[in-house]
């Protein structure tokens, strides 16, 4: 397989570290993510996994152990702004992470930190809105878009920077059923189409299903990791770290366990019709 | 309660006139150089030039001059205020002889006049400014007209950026006082009735929790900007760079020698 895109080893992080309220957020994570990937992170609040998606950036710095983006080291303070401009990064709040007063003044407020000349910031800005779908609302201001419409011009305003990755921190943490649907489709094109590397951190399990990898993070720990199949597969261990399957796999455990002949990890509806029907 | 619906801010009125498309330090120097003007000029005539002046100008921004009168309507009482002080304490020859109205004269009559239209005239001008130019334009001639100044300890940038941040954060945090408002007044809170003191106490319970929102805010958008690579005014370029045209070059040839020419003359 190619070089990790980005690597953990061993990485532990405590917040407040020294005091009294000192708290081990992540404990001995490692961890590769490969160009091109989706991967999801899974994980209940105080799981850590925020705290993961702020290593990948150099928002935050490993307590010990390293991180690595494309071999550069997290914590060397000299190569920050090359990492930050590898490796994008969309928050929950759509709003709070809005800078510019109208759509395309945003998108372009990364290149511009970027120090990219003006003319090239144009065609950027122009490609990043079609990325995202929102060239009719460039002249719009922010607080006239919906959440899910903010949240892809956040993503456009990842992608004007050219990164190779994009970690989103719960991004539908905060948006109804419609802006679910707008940023899963986006980030599901971007992997697809322009080859962007995605890092998804959720706690909706519906969201994680198309993904290529899932890791899910309990206590700080990666507790679980593989395709969506493995994972949905160990529905006890799921329960255990009192996480929700989704409905079809549930239903599919329970018919077997009541003597029905299928196998473990079925995730789609289809699927499920389809094992049945035979 | 619409209390906050369709707010603008400022009061920019897009359009495609001359005025509209001139440089945003062009149309703020001009601003200047008005009020420059208006504190020099110190007679009737210069005062018609001066506004036959500005009506030229509003004449070429297509504004309706209903729109910039407008803007006339919060300075009335101060304008009142102006032009009778000035009527009735000016030393001078009386107007009436009439008991104590003999303290108005003729100089009182002339001076209170004079201040008042030079008051109009200042605010119709200025308001010219803001109505032609989008916030962003006036944030970006802002900052680079104060730009020279870097090299004396100008934050030129970071004013301009704040400018951008609170343009950008009004409507938002205005939308969250009014949830703010209806949550409270849907648990039985009364922001309307009593006097003036019982309502300003009713509006602690709305300001402190805008308030920590407001900082919890500011925090996240740091992060977000920090992720964007931010790092203050340093080698960063400009997305829409300001363009010195010929029409910049006549309009500030045109309002600089006008300006001139009537202060000296009048």
């Amino acid at each position: 397989m190619a070089e990790p895109l980005i690597r953990f080893e061993e990485v532990h992080f405590k917040y407040n570290a020294g005091t009294e309220r000192e708290w081990a957020a992540l404990q001995d994570i490692t961890l590769e993510i490969y160009p091109g990937e989706f991967v999801a992170v899974l994980g209940h609040n105080g799981s850590g996994k925020s705290t993961l998606a702020k290593h990948c950036n150099a928002l935050l710095i490993p307590s010990a152990g390293k991180v690595y983006v494309n071999g550069l080291d997290t914590s060397d303070e000299t190569r920050v702004w090359e990492i930050r401009q590898q490796i994008g990064m969309v928050f929950q709040n759509p709003d709070n992470q809005l800078v510019a007063t109208t759509v395309e003044e945003d998108v372009a407020f990364g290149p511009e930190n970027l120090g990219i000349p003006s003319k090239e910031i144009q065609l950027r800005v122009d490609e990043a809105l079609r990325a995202v779908g929102m060239e009719e609302y460039r002249l719009h201001s922010p607080h006239q878009l919906s959440g899910g419409q903010k949240q892809r011009v956040a993503i456009a305003g990842m992608i004007s920077m050219r990164p190779q990755c994009i970690v989103l921190d719960e991004p539908t943490a905060m948006l109804d059923p419609v802006g679910r649907r707008e940023v899963m489709e986006t980030i599901h094109h971007l992997n697809k189409t322009e080859n962007i590397t995605i890092v998804h951190i959720t706690h909706h399990m519906d969201e994680v299903i198309d993904a290529d990898r899932v890791v899910i993070m309990a206590g700080g720990k990666i507790a679980l990791q593989g395709t969506p199949k493995e994972v949905f597969s160990q529905i006890d261990l799921l329960r255990r770290l009192h996480l929700d399957v989704p409905q079809v796999t549930d239903l599919a455990h329970r018919l077997k366990r009541h003597g029905c002949s299928l196998p473990e990890g079925i995730t789609k509806v289809d699927e499920l019709v389809m094992h049945l029907c035979q | 309660m619409a209390l906050f619906k369709n707010i603008t801010i400022g009061q920019y009125i897009p359009g495609n006139s001359v005025i509209h498309r001139l440089d945003p330090r062009t149309k703020i120097l001009g601003a200047v150089l008005l009020i420059a003007m208006l504190f020099l000029v110190d007679s009737v005539w210069g005062y018609l030039l001066a506004g036959l002046a500005i009506f030229a100008v509003i004449y070429l921004s297509e504004i309706p001059i209903k729109v910039v009168l407008r803007g006339l309507r919060p300075l009335f009482v101060i304008l009142l205020l102006t032009v009778s002080l000035h009527l009735f304490m000016t030393e001078g020859d009386p107007i009436f002889n009439v008991r104590f109205l003999n303290r108005i004269t003729w100089q009182g009559l002339n001076r209170g006049v004079l201040m008042g239209v030079r008051l109009a005239l200042l605010v119709m001008g200025t308001s010219l400014l803001t109505l032609t130019t989008s916030p962003i334009n006036l944030t970006d001639g802002i900052e680079s007209l104060l730009s020279p100044g870097k090299r004396i300890g100008v934050p030129a940038h970071e004013l301009a950026m704040m400018m951008t941040i609170a343009l950008r954060f009004i409507p938002t945090l205005l939308e969250e006082a009014e949830k703010i408002m209806k949550a409270q007044m849907a648990r039985g809170a009364d922001f309307q009735s009593g006097n003036l003191v019982q309502r300003a106490k009713s509006l602690i319970p709305l300001l402190v929790p805008l308030f920590v929102n407001a900082f919890r805010r500011a925090d996240d958008l740091a992060v977000a900007m920090e992720a964007r690579g931010y790092r203050g005014g340093e080698g960063r370029t400009k997305f829409k760079e300001l363009h010195f045209r010929r029409a910049d070059v006549f309009a500030l040839i045109i309002s600089f020698g006008f300006v001139v020419v009537i202060s000296v003359l009048f």
